[in-house]
């Protein structure tokens, strides 16, 4: 059984994440690599795809991390921690030794387009391991190119707002979903706005035998245009406007963890980010109806699917 | 001819000292600077999750400091905090 906490003040002390890393002022990546160190228990292993904080926690000589820590390609991470859980599966049953709990953290880049292949096969297969997305919503590393987690309607260097189109015309992919195709058994989203939620999930994930998918939503002051200030303000929007609702799944069951009953109007999440300013002109008010449609569609998806609808 | 070596002979770009980018201090980069009030702060420990360093140090009272050496100013603990106890002022006047 998981521990679940209940409040921040539960949350362990103890640091596995240290300060001097080169992520930008701001960032929303720290807050769940530090969640996720504290909320698996015992060793751990650390695979990172190539991305935003791989690149920018280990600019050799120096590392942050106080565990153990493996980068490869950017598209095998799934595939390097599935070899990794392989390994100390084999030790512990020749020699005994504890296994330690792998974890993997990729960008939306290296799970929802370069690492996917690797991530089904492992997911298929079986492997003990938490794979973790943090999602800035585009390529920010190389520049801020559009990805498959890029949503409609964004600017991105290679979605540019203009007059051909008001930014990535195509719509979001769903991980969620196409981890549950998989069979895992647990599969949840997390927002930095949400601590508690996020710890106990991890935890949750980590208690579990097998792989789990976590998908987290990460602030980019760097690729949304937005004030590094407003990072966790504009996480606590996106699930107070259902952008981003905070469910999980386990063994078949859906449940949406903050149920968001009156939402906030979508325009207050999308004002404080420089990505969505052509969506609040009004020629382009067709794309931000579409968005509007995308994220109802998928709220009213999710209350069937948690039996509240 | 000399023998070819395998990839056991070569040497991985591994960093052996944990952690070591404390070593790196990354206040420099700050323009503006996170002040705390501490007779304001009641404890509740947000802005020392929400720090992306992390810069803020939970001591063992739950009550927390800034670490400047680290802090790159990005001004989350001030916009989150829920009784105003921080506030961001220039760099070099405060």
């Amino acid at each position: 059984m998981a521990v679940q906490i209940k409040t921040l003040r539960e949350m362990p002390r103890e640091e596995l994440f240290a300060p001097g890393h080169r992520l930008c002022a701001g960032c929303g990546i720290p807050q769940l690599v530090r969640t996720a160190l504290k909320a698996v228990p015992g060793p751990k292993v650390v695979v990172t795809a190539t991305g935003c904080l791989e690149v920018a926690t280990t600019i050799f000589p120096y590392t942050s991390w106080r565990v153990p820590w493996v980068h490869n390609a950017f598209e095998n991470a799934a595939a390097t921690a599935a070899g990794i859980e392989a390994a100390f599966k084999a030790l512990e049953k020749k020699r005994g030794v504890k296994r330690p709990k792998v974890i993997v953290f990729g960008g939306d880049g290296g799970t929802f387009d370069i690492g996917l292949q690797a991530l089904s096969g492992a997911l298929e297969r079986g492997h003990d391991l938490i794979y973790i997305c943090y999602d800035n919503e585009a390529y920010m590393n190389t520049g801020i190119q559009r990805s498959g987690a890029t949503p409609r309607g964004a600017a991105t260097t290679t979605s540019p707002a203009g007059k051909v189109i008001p930014g990535k015309p195509e719509r979001k992919k769903d991980l969620i979903a196409i981890a549950i195709a998989h069979g895992v058994r647990y599969a949840a989203t997390l927002n930095p706005a949400y601590p508690v939620d996020m710890f106990n999930k991890i935890a949750k994930a980590a208690s579990i035998e097998g792989p789990t998918v976590l998908h987290y939503f990460t602030p980019c002051p760097t690729g949304w245009r937005s004030d590094p200030a407003k990072s966790i303000e504009i996480a606590r929007l996106a699930v107070l406007t259902r952008v981003w609702p905070l469910y999980e799944y386990e063994d078949g069951v859906y449940r949406i963890n903050v149920l968001v009953k009156s939402p906030r109007p979508i325009e207050d999440y999308l004002k404080l980010q420089g990505r969505f300013a052509h969506l609040l002109q009004p020629e382009n008010r067709w794309m931000l109806e579409q968005l509007k449609r995308d994220v109802e569609e998928n709220w009213n998806r999710l209350l069937k699917l948690a039996g509240l609808a | 001819m000399s023998k070819l070596l395998s990839w056991k002979d070569l040497s991985a770009p591994i960093i052996a000292e944990a952690g070591n980018s404390v070593l790196y201090k990354t206040g420099g980069w700050r323009a503006l600077k996170p002040v705390l009030d501490q007779s304001k702060c009641i404890r509740c420990l947000l802005c020392w999750f929400y720090c992306p360093e992390p810069a803020i140090k939970r001591r063992e009272d739950d009550s927390v400091e800034i670490d400047y050496d680290y802090c790159k100013g990005c001004g989350i603990c001030a916009n989150e905090c829920p009784v105003k106890a921080i506030a961001m002022v220039e760099e070099g006047v405060g």
